[in-house]
């Protein structure tokens, strides 16, 4: 039996199944994108005195900027499974965009599957679970599998 | 070219200094005095450290506390109401005397902003001699932030995904060794280097000496970084005495200056991950730009000096890696050189461009809103050539880097 899931963190990525994808918001003037998506309905960019926004899938897709693993737990408010298990964490650029996004990588993975450069695409995992759902957050997944 | 208190990036420059080209053309202050509390784990409120560093420096300077006419604290976020009010705090703690008051908080460059701060009363002729003050008592592990669902918070978020400041620090060592052929021993020999420097700094919390093997044989924290690589959270406390220069000179003949303070924000599209951001800004529509680099630019230009001037650097290694980083931004060599540099011994002591000679973050342990005085608290002394053990021969111009998290940072110049 699948447990329900519900997004860790609301609004910032959909939950589809198939191709899930990060929330952003587009400046409709200047074409800037913004992730997470815009709080505010002002432009960010000195140059642009917009004030509309479109909520936008970014890309699936991108290249490892740079990676590590966590080795210690974390602080709270991450919630840690009991014994703490190691994580990869890397930073995509996403081509498009023109910026780089930080997020777990899927579990199982570390270092040494990893390489700057490397294509990877986002998924949906878990991030912890309480009583009722799962809480599941996006996280970057090699897309040719693993070298 | 003339330097001047503003210079070409007035546009981002702290308020308040836009007078201080007609009242000082120099744009120069000096530092009359300067005084640290040891670093450490001492279990008492952080206004003794700052009082300490205070008194230390009123000593130093031969001024009185009651002829201080501006008091400017760098904040503490973790100390309660006291530590939001430091400047207040710290002037009751000395004895209320009527000075005139400021508070800064700008994060780790909050020391910085809190000199900037004093530097316009001085620049702008509003006063002649000020004193700033910062200290911090700090709680053990990771710096974390309040719990609740917080999402609207980004430091909130990324530590909900479990990206602590070690994450970052590791991204930028692991891209060092993808991009320049980096290796775990450069890190850890950075450490060494640094472990060695502080030796003999009686302010340093850590002084023993390191062998790479010890340093690689420590916990690995976040791969390739290891406990030992990165920077605690210390307590301590570090105050600077700053006059006009007319007031120097009624003192002293050789006081040393302080010719810049930068204290720029990023320009959009920053480039960089940024703590606690779980995104860079995007250049779809305009250029990015590097924040880092940017910092030690705009110092550069206010000082009217380049890299090529300067005799040593106290760069912030909050983890060992991000010396490399720092000696790269400020333009001590080119990007992708810094380990060569390393490697050759030119940034040891008695080497050609000495880097973090007090020790650095790796002997200190960081306490937030002291570490920028305590920076300019070690150039003072290389720069007096009173450094003891230490001491970079002939040191005439030093420079700090430092960085904070919402996009802060600072570079500040000395030279004698």
């Amino acid at each position: 039996m699948t447990r329900p899931r519900a997004a860790a963190i609301e609004g910032w990525y959909t939950l589809d199944e198939a191709a899930p994808a990060l929330i952003g918001s587009r400046c409709t003037a200047c074409g800037t994108y913004f992730f997470p998506p815009l709080q505010s309905v002002f432009c960010r960019n000195p140059e642009c005195a917009g004030e509309r926004f479109e909520r936008v899938p970014l890309s699936r897709t991108g290249r490892i900027w740079s990676f590590t693993d966590a080795c210690y737990q974390p602080p709270e408010p991450y919630v840690a499974a009991q014994p703490f298990v190691p994580f990869a964490i890397a930073a995509v650029e996403l081509d498009a965009e023109k910026m780089i996004v930080l997020g777990q990588v899927v579990s199982g993975l570390g270092v040494k599957d990893l390489r700057v450069g490397m294509q990877v695409e986002l998924v949906l995992e878990t991030l912890y679970a309480d009583a009722q759902v799962d809480k599941v957050v996006w996280k970057w997944k090699p897309a040719g599998g693993v070298p | 070219m003339s330097a001047s208190a503003t210079g070409p990036a007035a546009s981002s420059a702290s308020a308040g200094a836009s007078t201080a080209a007609t009242a000082a053309p120099s744009g120069e202050v000096a530092v009359l005095g300067v005084g640290m509390h040891p670093w450490g784990k001492w279990g008492r409120s952080f206004v003794d450290y700052g009082v300490k560093a205070a008194r230390e420096a009123l000593q130093d300077a031969g001024v009185s506390w009651r002829d201080v006419q501006f008091i400017s604290g760098g904040a503490t976020m973790r100390c309660g109401y006291p530590g939001y009010v430091a400047g207040a705090t710290f002037a009751q703690a000395l004895g209320w005397q009527g000075a005139e008051v400021n508070t800064s908080y700008a994060a780790c460059a909050s020391g910085s902003q809190a000199l900037a701060a004093a530097r316009a009363r001085i620049l702008s002729g509003q006063a002649e001699v000020a004193l700033v003050v910062g200290a911090d008592t700090t709680p053990k592990g990771f710096l974390a932030p309040a719990k609740g669902y917080r999402p609207e918070d980004p430091d909130w978020v990324r530590f909900h995904l479990g990206i602590t400041n070690p994450t970052y620090f590791a991204l930028y060592a692991r891209r060092r060794m993808a991009l320049y052929g980096a290796t775990e021993r450069d890190f850890a020999q950075v450490k060494v280097k640094n472990a060695a420097h502080g030796l003999s700094n009686p302010n340093a919390r850590y002084r023993k000496e390191l062998t790479v093997e010890e340093v690689l044989g420590s916990a690995m924290v976040a791969d390739p970084l290891r406990l030992l690589q990165i920077c605690a959270t210390s307590d301590g406390g570090a105050a600077v005495l700053i006059s006009s220069l007319d007031y120097a000179r009624r003192r002293t003949r050789h006081a040393v200056r302080i010719a810049a303070i930068s204290t720029v924000t990023p320009r959009f599209a920053s480039a960089e991950v940024e703590m606690p951001d779980i995104a860079t800004d995007s250049a779809a529509a305009v250029a990015a730009h590097s924040f880092r680099a940017s910092i030690a630019k705009k110092a550069y230009e206010e000082a009217g000096i380049g890299p090529r001037d300067v005799s040593l650097a106290e760069v912030y290694d909050l983890a060992s890696s991000m010396e490399l980083d720092w000696m790269e931004y400020l333009g001590l060599c080119g990007p992708g050189e810094a380990e060569h540099l390393l490697r050759s011994g030119a940034t040891r002591i008695g080497g050609r461009i000495p880097v973090n000679a007090s020790g650095g973050l790796a002997c200190f342990g960081e306490a937030v809103p002291a570490q920028a005085l305590a920076q300019v608290c070690e150039l003072t002394w290389q720069l007096r050539g009173t450094a003891g053990a230490r001491q970079v021969q002939d040191a005439k111009v030093g420079i700090t880097a430092n960085l904070g998290l919402f996009g802060h940072g600072s570079s500040v110049i000395l030279k004698r």
